[in-house]
C-alpha cells in the first residue's frame, strides 16, 4: 500500500491533469462503483416494497402514520438535511480555504437550536401533515393554504433544482455516465420511493443514507487521523507544514505572500479571511441559515411523523448530535484532502472543490490505480448518490403534500375528500413534481445553480418562518398578516437575489476576460525570459508550467468572450449588481416580519383572536393532538 | 377526552398554565437570544478581531479554531440543558392535561 501511495503521489506531481482526467473513478474499476450503487438501490427498493404495504391512509403517506420514533426521526432529519452541498461542498471548502470553510459549517448546526427551542414541539402539537395546517388553525383556511402551498412549492423547487443539477454533475464527474441519464436515474429512483412508499420509505431511505454517510466519514477520518496518532495539534501541525497547503495559500495571497515563511503560509490556512471578504454578507447568510432551516417545509414535515412532542424534541437533539458530529469530521476530511490529494488536484476535477472527499477516499484506499482505493471511492460516490436521492425524495414529498393536501383537498375540495382519494391525489402530485424536477434538472444543465440553495433558505427565513412563528406565538397575528408576510418575504428575497452579485453579469465577466488576454503577451514574454535564464531543472519546470498555465488562461478567457458574445446585461437587464449582498436575509427577513406585524395590526380577525387560547394551550401541552392525528 | 368539551380560555387562564407559560417563555427565548449572540460573534469576530483569532494557543491551534469548535460545544450544551429543563415543563403540562376536562367546566 505504501508503494502505491508513492506511485500515485509521483503520478499526481508529474501530470495532475492526466492522473485525474474527467472522472474520479478509474475506468478499469467502474464495475465496483456499479456494484456498490446496485447494492444500495437494491436495499432501498426492498424497503420501499415493505413500506408500500404499510402505506394505506393519508396519514401513512404524509406522516408515516406518526409511527416514527425520536431516534429514527433524528437520523432521518440528518439524512434529509445533509445534502451533497454539505457532505461534499463543505469538505471541499475546507480543503480549498481552510478555516473559513470550517466556520461556514457552524451555521448549519446552530440553525437547529431555533428548530429545537421554538419550532419542533409546537409544530408537532398543532400541525398534521403540512406547514399550512399550522396556519389554517387560526386563519382563514383556504386563503392561507393557497399562499403557504405556493411558498412551499417555491422553496422546494429552488432547492430541488439545485439538488438535481448538482446531483447530475456529481454522478457524471464521479462515474462518467451522461448528465441526462444521471438526472433521470435520480428522478426515477426518488419517484419510486415517494410514490409507492410515501413518508415511510422516504424516512428509511434518509436513515440509511445518514448511517452510510456517518460510517464513510468515520472510516476516512480514522484512516487519515491515525497517521498522526489521533492528536489534534499533531494533525494541524502536519497541515501547516504541508507543501500542498502552503502552495495553495501562496497562490491565493499572491504578492502579499512574498515575505512570508513556509510555516507562516501554512498557519495562514488555519486563520480566517481566505474565502469570506464581506462580514455583512456573512451575517446575512447566517441569518438565513439560522432562521431559514426552521422554515424549510421538508424539514418541518418530519415533525409530523413522530407520536409526541417529546419525541419531536428527542429527534432534534439526535439530529443535532449527528449533524454537528458530522461537521466536526468534515474538518478532518477537508484538511486531510488538502494535504493528501492537494488543492490543485481537487480543483482540476471540480472547481468548487466538491471532489475533495471522494478523492481523499480513493487516496486512503491506496490511490487511483488500486482496487481498494477505487472501492472506497465507489462507496463514497454511492453515499453521495444516496444523499441526493434521499434529499430529493424529502423535497418532492413536501411539495407534493402542499399540492394535494393544501391545494387539492383543502382549497378545491373544501376538506371533503376520503383518505383513499387523498392518497391517490398525493401520489399523482408526487409524479407531477417528480417529472417537473427531472425536466428542470435537464433544462438547467450547465447553469449556475449554487445560489438557488441560498435562495431557498432566504425565502424560508423571510416568508415561512415569520408567519409560522407569529401564528404560534403572537395573539394578534391574523390572515391578512400571514398573506402579507408570505408575499413580501418571498418577493423581497427573490427580488434582491435577482439584482445581487449571484447573477451572471456578462459585461463584467467579458471585461475581466479581456484584461487577462491583454496582459497575457507581456506575462508570457517575461516568463519565457525567466525560463531561458533559469539553470536549475526545478526552476525550469516551474517556469514552463507557468507559461503553459498562462496560455491556458488565454484560451479560457477567449472561450468566455465567445460564450457571452452579444450579451451585455444580466437576466433582469442589469450591467452590474444593484444590491451588494449575496444573501438577501439581512433585508428580506425583517421585511417579512414587519409585513406580518403591520398587516395584522391594521386588520381585525375574530377567528384568529378566538382560536388563540386553544392554539396556545395545545401548542404548550399537546392537548387534543391525539384526536387530530386520527381523522 | 374529547376536545370539544375542553374550555380553552379557562385552561389558558389557569394559574398553573400561566406559570408554565411564564417559565417556558423566559427560558426558551433567553436561551435563543444567547445562542444567536454567540453564533454571530463567530463571523463578526473573524472579520473585526482577526488578530485575536490568530493568537496561537496550543501548537498550531489558534483562538479562532477554538472559538469555532466551542460553537459546537455550546450548541450541544444548549440541547442538553434544554432536554433536562423540558422534563420539568413536561411534568407541569402533564398535570394540566390531567385536570383539563375539569378546568372551567
Amino acid at each position: 500500500m505504501k508503494i502505491s501511495r508513492w506511485a500515485i503521489a509521483a503520478l499526481a506531481l508529474a501530470a495532475p491533469a492526466v492522473a485525474f482526467a474527467q472522472t474520479a473513478v478509474n475506468p478499469k474499476y467502474t464495475y465496483l462503483t456499479f456494484a456498490v450503487f446496485a447494492a444500495i438501490i437494491g436495499v432501498t427498493m426492498y424497503i420501499t416494497y415493505l413500506a408500500a404495504k404499510r402505506t394505506k391512509t393519508a396519514a401513512d403517506f404524509y406522516a408515516a402514520g406518526g409511527g416514527i420514533s425520536g431516534l429514527q426521526n433524528g437520523w432521518a432529519i440528518a439524512g434529509d438535511y445533509l445534502s451533497a452541498a454539505s457532505f461534499l461542498g463543505i469538505a471541499g471548502l475546507i480543503s480549498l480555504y481552510g478555516y473559513d470553510g470550517f466556520m461556514y459549517s457552524v451555521g448549519w448546526l446552530v440553525a437547529y437550536i431555533t428548530v429545537l427551542l421554538v419550532i419542533a414541539e409546537p409544530c408537532r402539537n398543532i400541525g398534521k401533515y403540512t406547514m399550512a395546517d399550522i396556519l389554517a388553525f387560526r386563519n382563514d383556511p383556504k386563503t392561507v393554504r393557497t399562499f403557504m402551498a405556493i411558498s412551499t412549492i417555491t422553496v422546494s423547487t429552488f432547492y430541488l433544482t439545485a439538488q438535481m443539477v448538482g446531483g447530475g454533475v456529481l454522478v457524471k464527474t464521479l462515474i462518467g455516465i451522461d448528465y441526462e441519464i444521471s438526472v433521470m436515474t435520480v428522478g426515477v429512483l426518488m419517484l419510486a420511493y415517494v410514490v409507492f412508499g410515501g413518508m415511510v420509505a422516504t424516512t428509511y431511505v434518509q436513515i440509511i443514507k445518514a448511517v452510510l454517510l456517518v460510517i464513510a466519514s468515520l472510516l476516512m477520518v480514522a484512516l487519515v487521523w491515525s497517521q498522526y496518532g489521533f492528536s489534534l495539534p499533531g494533525f494541524l501541525d502536519a497541515a501547516v507544514a504541508d507543501p500542498n497547503v502552503q502552495g495553495r495559500v501562496a497562490a491565493m495571497l499572491g504578492d502579499a505572500s512574498k515575505n512570508m515563511t513556509a510555516t507562516e503560509l501554512g498557519q495562514r490556512f488555519l486563520e480566517p479571511g481566505l474565502l469570506f471578504k464581506n462580514p455583512i454578507d456573512q451575517v446575512s447568510l447566517g441569518m438565513a441559515l439560522v432562521l431559514g432551516t426552521a422554515g424549510l417545509p421538508h424539514i418541518l414535515m418530519r415533525f409530523f411523523t413522530v407520536p409526541t412532542a417529546q419525541a419531536a424534541r428527542k429527534s432534534v437533539i439526535w439530529a443535532m448530535a449527528i449533524i454537528g458530529g458530522f461537521y466536526v469530521l468534515t474538518l478532518f476530511l477537508g484538511l486531510g484532502a488538502a494535504m493528501k490529494v492537494g488543492p490543485s488536484n481537487i480543483t482540476a476535477i471540480d472547481k468548487g472543490g466538491n471532489m475533495a472527499a471522494p478523492l481523499l477516499a480513493q487516496f486512503l484506499g491506496g490511490g487511483a490505480d488500486s482496487m481498494l482505493g477505487n472501492l472506497m471511492l465507489a462507496f463514497v460516490a454511492a453515499v453521495a448518490f444516496a444523499t441526493i436521492v434521499a434529499v430529493v425524495a424529502g423535497l418532492v414529498l413536501a411539495a407534493a403534500s402542499a399540492m394535494s393536501h393544501d391545494l387539492w383537498v383543502g382549497v378545491i375540495k373544501g376538506d371533503k375528500a376520503t383518505s383513499d382519494e387523498e392518497v391517490r391525489a398525493a401520489r399523482i402530485c408526487s409524479v407531477l413534481v417528480g417529472i417537473l424536477a427531472i425536466i428542470i434538472g435537464i433544462l438547467a444543465q450547465g447553469q449556475n445553480v449554487a445560489h438557488l440553495v441560498a435562495l431557498a433558505f432566504a425565502v424560508a427565513a423571510s416568508a415561512n418562518l415569520p408567519v409560522i412563528l407569529l401564528t404560534l406565538y403572537w395573539k394578534k397575528c391574523n390572515t391578512a398578516g400571514v398573506v402579507a408576510g408570505l408575499v413580501v418575504g418571498t418577493v423581497t428575497a427573490i427580488g434582491l437575489v435577482m439584482v445581487s452579485p449571484n447573477m451572471t453579469y456578462p459585461k463584467a465577466i467579458k471585461a475581466a476576460a479581456q484584461k487577462i488576454i491583454d496582459a497575457a503577451p507581456a506575462r508570457i514574454a517575461k516568463l519565457e525570459g525567466d525560463l531561458a535564464a533559469a539553470t536549475e531543472p526545478a526552476a525550469k519546470e516551474k517556469f514552463a508550467k507557468a507559461i503553459a498555465g498562462a496560455k491556458k488562461d488565454v484560451a479560457g478567457s477567449q472561450a468566455t468572450l465567445k460564450k457571452y458574445e452579444g450579451q451585455t446585461t444580466s437576466l433582469v437587464g442589469l450591467e452590474k449588481p444593484l444590491f451588494e449582498l449575496r444573501n438577501p436575509g439581512l433585508i428580506s427577513i425583517p421585511a417579512g416580519f414587519l409585513a406580518v406585524i403591520l398587516f395584522s395590526l391594521l386588520t381585525t380577525d375574530r377567528r384568529a383572536l378566538s382560536t388563540w387560547d386553544e392554539l396556545y394551550v395545545r401548542s404548550n401541552t399537546g392537548l387534543g393532538r391525539a384526536a387530530t392525528a386520527k381523522h | 377526552m374529547s376536545q370539544q368539551t375542553l374550555n380553552w380560555s379557562a385552561i389558558e387562564a389557569d394559574p398553573r398554565f400561566q406559570e408554565l407559560h411564564a417559565k417556558k417563555s423566559f427560558f426558551l427565548w433567553g436561551l435563543m437570544a444567547f445562542s444567536v449572540v454567540y453564533y454571530f460573534a463567530l463571523p463578526l469576530g473573524a472579520a473585526y478581531m482577526t488578530d485575536v483569532f490568530k493568537i496561537k494557543v496550543w501548537g498550531p491551534i489558534n483562538v479562532g479554531i477554538l472559538f469555532a469548535l466551542s460553537e459546537f460545544i455550546v450548541a450541544w450544551g444548549i440541547a442538553f440543558i434544554y432536554s433536562r429543563r423540558a422534563a420539568q415543563f413536561d411534568a407541569m403540562a402533564e398535570e394540566i392535561n390531567r385536570d383539563a376536562a375539569k378546568i372551567g367546566a
